[in-house]
């Protein structure tokens, strides 16, 4: 690896290994966001030559505290060490100057350009002012080649495949020789082969004692790869333990801060007539459905599981008519719907409540009180259809306010203002301003601290219990587990497999993720 | 003792809260207001009179009805840009046709009048189906579609009347329209009033007053929530368009001639006056009540300026300056609703 550009100040692995004082180390660390304290004095260490998992519920603080540690964002107060010494991250060219490189979730590829103009850009190679497209590309293809990528430096990065894109933005993190190397959820969009690849690296990264900073939500990579693992809930520091002896449960319950099933509402199963029938449902486009079906019937919760891109969410969408759909079969309330239209699904019964509430769910800059009537508008009693009944309005959304304990309680306030859970709760709320028999949760709990999932998951309950049928869309394992009735596992626009009841556990869950993978 | 010394602590840091959260809450205007009443007090002894803050009413209330328009399309996310345009086309179709029709029949003087102000407002509104149609259905932003618009109605204007005023409309129509007063309030000012009052019912009594807001409040949860988004925004650019056609009749009748060339300080005008009262250029935030106050300070500050003397090709620099102003003090307000958590 001697031909990777190597920084003169970074100690070698031997050294950094047997130096008393940790690599990277936070104290205190702490960032507040507008109402929210995003992570609460986290005290964080990070030795040379280990894999550091860092683990915790999405919202928990993980992307924040890396997001500081890559100096893409600064903290309000505490302090981070590099090598002993106190440093101040102005930016991500400064942490990555010092070693600290970081792969994020959301690409920073400019889909426009090359492979090479991607993996420098901001750090082009020049010579009097002019580029030196020739150097750049040979360098580029040295990187690539010694992390063992396929991958040709002059393709533009729109042509390639999202794992491509992905192995880009880690090679780009390779531009420099780092010392700490921050992964955050770097194989949600890789094959098994790419994985494999990639852990092979990170081995051999390990071995030159470079320090790495991985966030997973995989069990199986924890134990493949991890070293140790610290616990991040609520955006507060819970515990650090060595990844190897630690149980599955024991992990879940410091992350979720109780015992498993305890924030889960036991739910009575009791089946009624079928609601949504879909069969051999087909979207447009690269990664759309390829022939899902499924049933959704009164009473119960179906769940959907799978990757990111495995058409979960797409599923539903076509079914309320926001996505576009190729052919297929729907039948609502028995009714055979030939291409649904949102507002006409809506008339019949069907709601959908999207993953992101921030692009798709709220108007953050309107009052609570209009995201909650915004479905329900053009009905009684909140409207004659003509004009609209604002007593009646504000009756019901307080009412509402009251049964999902918003909090602070104050229907007037911008929906902007309030947290992420209480953001949700306006988003659920919406679920009740008129009768539904179908309702789609999308990802509910994203982002939501712990006490207000329980909530949400009582309030699903109760309403699957009044005799609603619900599907519940989830990336987050648990729910699908312990809240479902029955469970489909999607993959790559498919229906992989069904479960009910008992069978719906971990493993066989977990086994239809990957399945049929094309190498 | 603890609560005690709790209420003495918060109640200062409150207090000194006390600008920023009135800023947060009602925006720049009524600061811009109290500086430009006292400013212009000062300059000018015939400027805090009745007679001259009744003449700041009569002469913005073209710019009134304008604005108030262009805050639908600001409220969608959007903008008109072709507001200027489309006054002048309203003015030119309808002058002509007025005189048309009086030519054919002088003694069906209210006929003529009727049936210039309809296809003068027609005119103008069909620039309006056009921005919607190419914003909404055909998803071109709406900076090119109005721009594109502007030129297009202007050039129909131009070429009409060969860039000559029209003539020969029935003298009532002025005499009532443009001078005509009852109770001392000119007409043109009950007009705007009635737009205002159906406006506000529109805006915040009906559903789809609503439909506006949460299309630029977040269209693809508007969409979800079933609000048929194109509709809104369509009908959107038909109602600013007809507003400004109002305001076109008006201001033809105040002129007694059909113009090609008036409206063109409309677009920056109605802008800045919804802007500084606090409409967000993001879509989704505003209300008409300081729409039309914003306005009126527009209005206010052309006329202290007049009085107090102040070159005609100074008071352009003004208006451009508190455009930006304004937009400057919608962007740190911005930042303060994000640090204030109430």
């Amino acid at each position: 690896m001697t031909h990777l550009a190597s920084e003169p100040t970074r100690a070698t692995g031997e050294d950094a290994r047997s130096s008393a004082h940790p690599l990277l180390r936070t104290e205190g660390l702490t960032k507040d966001y507008p109402g929210i304290r995003a992570l609460s004095e986290m005290n964080f260490e990070l030795r040379s030559g280990e894999v550091h998992i860092l683990f915790g519920e999405n919202g928990a603080g993980k992307s924040t505290l890396i997001s500081m540690l890559a100096g893409a964002n600064h903290p309000t107060s505490g302090k981070i060490l590099f090598d002993g010494e106190e440093v101040h991250l102005g930016s991500v060219h400064e942490a990555r100057d010092l070693g600290i490189s970081a792969v994020f979730q959301e690409f920073s590829l400019i889909p426009q350009m090359t492979v090479a103009e991607n993996m420098f850009l901001g750090a082009e190679p020049t010579q009097a002012g002019f580029l030196r497209s020739k150097e750049q590309k040979r360098k580029a293809e040295e990187i690539l080649k010694s992390l063992d990528f396929h991958l040709k430096p002059g393709r533009r990065v729109d042509h390639l495949t999202r794992a491509e894109q992905q192995m880009v933005e880690i090679a780009k993190a390779f531009r420099t020789d780092p010392s700490v190397l921050i992964l955050d959820e770097p194989t949600a969009s890789l094959t098994n082969h790419e994985t494999e690849q990639l852990f092979k690296l990170v081995n051999k990264l390990k071995q030159r004692g470079v320090g790495i900073i991985y966030i997973t939500h995989r069990m199986a990579e924890i134990r493949e790869i991890g070293d140790r693992i610290t616990i991040l809930r609520d955006g507060r520091y819970i515990d650090t333990v060595d990844a190897k002896t630690t149980s599955e449960d024991r992990l879940v319950e410091l992350m979720t801060g109780r015992v498993v099933g305890q924030i889960f509402p036991a739910v009575a199963y009791s089946p009624g007539e079928t609601i949504l029938e879909v069969e051999d449902l087909h979207t447009p486009g690269a990664g759309g459905l390829n022939g899902a079906s499924a049933v959704v019937r009164r009473g119960e919760i179906v769940g959907f599981a799978g990757l990111v891109g495995s058409g979960k969410s797409k599923f539903a969408q076509a079914c309320f008519g926001s996505f576009p759909i190729e052919s297929g079969h729907i039948r609502f309330k028995g009714q055979t719907v030939l291409s649904p239209k949102t507002r006409e699904m809506l008339k019949r019964g069907f709601m959908y409540l999207p993953s992101d509430r921030r692009s798709d769910g709220l108007m953050m800059m309107r009052p609570a009180r209009e995201n909650i009537s915004l479905a329900s508008l053009m009905n009684s009693p909140l409207s004659n259809g003509l004009f609209l009944n604002i007593k009646a309005e504000n009756r019901v959304t307080s009412d509402l306010a009251d049964r999902l304990n918003l909090s602070p309680r104050r229907i007037e306030r911008l929906a902007g203002q309030f947290s992420g859970g209480n953001q949700q709760k306006l988003m659920l709320a919406r679920s009740l301003t008129r009768e539904f028999d179908l309702i789609v949760f999308d990802e509910p709990t994203v982002g939501v601290d712990v006490g207000t999932r329980a909530a949400i998951y009582e309030f699903i309950a109760e309403l699957c219990e009044n005799g609603a049928a619900i599907l519940l869309i989830s990336s987050d394992l648990p729910e699908i587990l312990h809240l479902t009735n029955r469970a489909y596992v999607l993959y790559k626009g498919e229906v992989q497999a069904e479960f009910a009841g008992d069978d719906i556990t971990e493993a066989n869950v977990l086994a239809h993720f990957f399945e049929r993978e094309e190498v | 003792m603890t609560v005690s010394s709790d209420n003495s602590a918060a109640s200062p840091m409150n207090w000194a809260d006390l600008p920023k959260r009135l800023f947060v809450r009602l925006g720049i205007l009524p600061f811009l207001l109290v500086i430009a009443v006292v400013v212009f007090t000062f300059m000018s002894d015939n400027f805090l009179t009745g007679r001259n803050l009744l003449n700041v009413l009569r002469q913005s209330v073209f710019l009134t009805i304008v604005s108030m328009g262009q805050m639908l399309a600001l409220l969608t996310g959007g903008f008109d840009l072709s507001v200027g345009t489309t006054l002048a086309v309203t003015s030119v179709v309808g002058a002509m046709t007025m005189a048309a029709a009086y030519a054919a029949m002088p003694d069906a003087v209210w006929l003529a009048i009727l049936i210039g102000c309809f296809a003068g407002i027609a005119a103008g509104t069909l620039i309006g189906v056009c921005n919607g149609v190419g914003v909404a259905f055909f998803g071109v932003s709406p900076f090119m579609m109005s721009l594109g618009m502007t030129s297009v109605g202007f050039g129909i204007a131009l070429f009409l009347t060969g860039g000559t005023p029209v003539y020969g409309m029935p003298q009532t129509f002025g005499d009532i329209f443009g001078f005509g007063s009852f109770l001392g309030i000119h007409t043109p000012i009950y007009v705007a009033v009635i737009l205002a009052i159906l406006l506000f019912i529109y805006l915040y009594r009906t559903p789809f007053g609503r439909f506006i807001y949460a299309v630029g409040g977040n269209t693809k949860a508007a969409a979800l929530s079933g609000i048929n988004t194109r509709a809104t925004l369509l009908w959107t650019y038909i109602m600013c368009a007809g507003m400004a056609s109002v305001a076109g009749m008006l201001l033809t009748a105040r002129l007694d001639t059909g113009e090609a060339n008036i409206g063109a300080s409309m677009p920056l005008e109605s802008i800045a006056a919804c802007v500084i009262a606090g409409v967000s250029l993001r879509g989704g935030v505003g209300r008409l009540e300081n729409v039309i106050l914003g306005a009126l300070f527009i209005g206010l500050v052309q006329n202290g300026m007049n009085l107090a003397r102040i070159e005609s090709y100074l008071q352009t620099v003004v208006l451009g300056g508190l455009l930006i102003l304004a937009v400057i003090a919608d962007q740190i307000r911005l930042r303060y609703v994000a640090s204030l958590k109430d």
